[in-house]
């Protein structure tokens, strides 16, 4: 129960510190927050429940007012922006993560990496086309169109990853708790 | 109180469709954050800020195909909606926010879940994000000692591993003070 609780905070803790540390540039000079990476390493390192919780935690501290989404934003008005659906959707993003981590028995970099584009790509575009459909009053391909621009960052955060996951596992196996 | 009367405005501007409407929602949002003075709507502008790229895409769009009207509603709408939550953020203290959560957590607790666990990871976060942020830096700053290349996302892995240990040593001083609920 409290190493539960103490991984479930302190991972949230890890999602807003990499919003806090300035922008990395990724190779092809792609300048883009390690936010949504610390999603992804909450499904793949803790586990589909604990690494949701995680996710979940922190977004109730953004909408409590703590201002700890990249570029110091939070409050409920990130609620009422267009890209609510990605936000929305970053919980079950991590899940879904997490699962595919727990349930394929694979090497982990290949499980690990393609754990993080299926969830944490696929199913956050999903969620988040869907609610900048909504909130601009698009059609779902047109909302589509405007975030595949960020698509590839995206998948190179996913790669990234899948090889943080991999040096953990190597280095530290038991701290990988999504396989413990 | 003043939540239930942001999610009744919020949807309610989500039903309107009369641009005029709109329009006048946004002045009646603007006007009361006008009244916190001259740095309150500053600070409030600066917030604004990030619908700025979703505006000039919803003005590209509608310029091509020729719906003015559509984009009006669209673009009035987000910045409407946008003005009144930021404006309750802003005039919410932090802790009463928190009681709001307490408020909506009590009939969980009636149940007989224990809320601690979730007040407790509350606090954990706000301790332990400067802390793990301050870690990148110095990691950064390392990295930054050795290489002649940019910072990249290898810091995320040493930084991944304090989490981890510093969550296993939460865990412990948790547990030898009593644990989560101690009765």
């Amino acid at each position: 129960m409290e190493r539960n609780l103490a991984h479930i905070a302190l991972f949230a803790a890890l999602i807003a510190a990499l919003g806090l540390i300035p922008k990395f540039t990724l190779a092809f000079g792609v300048p883009i927050t390690a936010q949504s990476m610390g999603v992804m390493l909450c499904g793949t390192i803790l586990g589909a429940k604990r690494g949701a919780l995680a996710v979940l935690l922190f977004l109730v501290l953004v909408a409590l007012g703590l201002p700890l989404l990249a570029g110091g934003r939070g409050g409920l008005g990130v609620f009422a922006s267009p890209s609510v659906g990605f936000l929305i959707g970053w919980p079950i993003a991590a899940f879904v993560t997490g699962l595919i981590v727990e349930r394929w028995n694979a090497p982990i970099l290949p499980v690990a990496t393609s754990a993080a584009i299926l969830g944490g790509v696929s199913v956050l575009y999903v969620f988040g086309i869907l609610g900048m459909a909504y909130m601009l009053d698009k059609t779902i391909p047109a909302a589509g169109a405007l975030s595949l621009s960020f698509i590839p960052g995206d998948l190179v955060k996913a790669i990234a990853t899948g090889l943080i996951t991999a040096g953990l596992a190597r280095t530290r196996p038991a701290s990988i708790l999504s396989r413990g | 109180m003043k939540l239930a009367i942001l999610s009744a405005a919020t949807v309610a501007l989500f039903a309107l469709q009369d641009p005029a409407w709109l329009a006048l929602s946004l002045v009646g949002a603007a006007a009361l954050v006008v009244s916190g003075g001259w740095r309150f709507t500053r600070s409030a502008l600066r917030s604004l800020r990030i619908l700025i790229p979703f505006l000039l895409l919803v003005a590209a769009w509608h310029g091509v195909t020729g719906e003015f009207e559509a984009g009006l509603v669209v673009a009035l709408r987000l910045l409407a909606a946008l003005t009144l939550a930021n404006f309750v953020t802003m005039t919410t203290r932090l802790t009463d926010m928190v009681a709001v959560a307490a408020v909506l957590l009590a009939p969980l607790r009636r149940l007989g879940f224990s809320t601690r666990a979730f007040e407790l990871s509350i606090a954990l976060v706000m301790r332990f994000t400067p802390a793990i942020a301050q870690k990148g830096g110095r990691l950064a700053e390392a990295w930054r000692a050795r290489s002649v290349r940019r910072v990249g996302w290898q810091i995320v892995m040493p930084l991944a591993a304090t989490a981890l240990d510093d969550a296993d040593q939460v865990a412990e001083a948790l547990r030898a003070r009593g644990g989560v609920d101690p009765t």
